[in-house]
């Protein structure tokens, strides 16, 4: 695989967010406006670099039993480094994001991916994965904000869009909008990936928990919505 | 007393962690498809949320805050969860097996569960006092229940619906959640005026 697929499967074949679903929570949570989905995108998609360059550099050293473990001490640093320089430079998007921002550890999309590519590839390659991941993260995040943001909040990026500010659909910017945008898009990615093999509708192979979870809900769920 | 009884509707009811909050949504997604298995997972998740808040509210009040350590709060609350898991799944293993027959599938599950990690963070965020955390993290593990429970009810209607092909699978579930979130704003302002 060269670098360019490499890269650009994280945006569109193996999108983390409307095709693999992980990590779920932060995307409804944090797309009810542009601007947030951006700075949650680029908090992960850092996150998700770092996490993905030392664990690839440190996967001949990592104890393959205690490896989750060590994975999850590793992104928890690096989730706190990003909390602390959000804290400092932009405590406008701290305040929004509030506690989504150290929920970054248990996105299943980080350790995912260490799970999935960074401790079986190179150093060069993992870094590549992640910058595509996290685009591909980020473009959803902006793509579902947008959505919500235009019809739920009549702007864009806190822009007010003129017609549409005085016919706001604020239920679109609230819980129920969330699921429901998420639920459509992913039905429109259906649509257009039908003839393409079908992937499975949770990205168990790269929970952390599928081992534990494999025999019970996962591949039975997974058989019975597929 | 009031305030404790506000605590707790509030956290089952209007900021649901699930529905209004979106903490927890892939075990909601994943294994709400029966009945039993949503009640085992619920069951689990209330029971974790309580050790998990026992455990951390007193470290960080204790060990973390008077040292100034407050910015290890994340990886110091992982962990510790992660570790009280594994503690608890091997506790329940070696002299309750029946109770880790029944929970002890979910229980490595529930370690990267944002809910868990979410409730210990909001408790100190808000600065609920260890009796109050607790109420809340009851409170949460109950409203997770709640809308498991709920919604493996949903789900089981859908089972026999006629879907379009593309909205099969997740789309359709996440529609459905939509609605059943809907359903919970319609405790908006409920406890405020109860208590006025």
């Amino acid at each position: 695989m060269n670098t360019l697929q490499n890269f650009s499967k994280g945006i569109i074949k193996e999108n983390p967010v409307l095709v693999l679903v992980l990590g779920t929570c932060p995307t409804l949570a944090t797309s009810t406006s542009v601007t947030n989905a951006i700075g949650m995108g680029v908090a992960a998609t850092v996150v998700l670099l770092c996490s993905n360059i030392v664990i690839s550099a440190l996967r001949k050293v990592i104890p393959d039993k205690v490896r989750i473990p060590c994975y999850i001490v590793l992104i928890a640093g690096f989730v706190t480094m990003v909390q602390m320089l959000v804290k400092a430079f932009a405590p406008a998007l701290d305040q929004s994001l509030g506690i989504y921002l150290p929920l970054i550890v248990v996105n299943c999309i980080i350790l995912g991916r260490a799970e999935m590519f960074a401790n079986k590839n190179k150093i060069f390659d993992s870094a590549v994965d992640a910058l595509g991941m996290g685009a591909g993260f980020t473009l959803a995040l902006i793509l579902m904000a947008a959505i919500r943001e235009v019809f739920g909040n009549g702007s864009f990026m806190g822009m007010p869009i003129p017609l549409l500010s005085d016919n706001k659909i604020s239920i679109m910017t609230m819980a129920p909008g969330g699921f429901f945008v998420f639920g459509c898009l992913i039905a429109l990615v259906n649509k257009f990936s039908a003839n393409k093999p079908k992937k499975k509708d949770f990205g168990c192979a790269g929970c952390p928990s599928a081992a534990a979870c494999g025999k019970l809900s996962c591949e039975k769920e997974a058989a019975v919505s597929d | 007393m009031t305030k404790l009884i506000i605590i707790l509707l509030s956290a089952v009811f209007i900021n649901n962690y699930v529905l209004t909050r979106f903490l927890g949504i892939c075990p909601f997604l994943g294994v709400s498809k029966k009945l039993d298995s949503a009640t085992g997972m619920s069951l689990a998740v209330i029971f974790v949320m309580l050790m998990a808040t026992a455990v951390t509210w007193p470290i960080q009040m204790y060990l973390l805050t008077p040292n100034n350590l407050g910015y290890l709060q994340t990886i110091v609350f992982i962990l510790v969860i992660a570790a009280l898991v594994q503690l608890v799944e091997i506790v329940l293993k070696r002299y309750i097996p029946a109770l880790h027959k029944s929970l002890g599938v979910y229980l490595p599950l529930i370690t990267t569960n944002c809910a868990v990690l979410g409730v210990t963070i909001l408790n100190i965020d808000e600065g609920y006092t260890f009796l109050e955390a607790m109420v809340n993290s009851l409170g949460s593990g109950l409203g997770f229940f709640l809308a498991m429970v709920m919604f493996s009810g949903v789900r089981s209607v859908i089972e026999g619906c006629d879907i379009p092909k593309s909205f099969k699978g997740l789309p359709i579930t996440l529609v459905a959640a939509a609605i059943t979130s809907l359903s919970f704003l319609g405790f908006g302002g409920v406890i405020e005026n109860l208590f006025a």
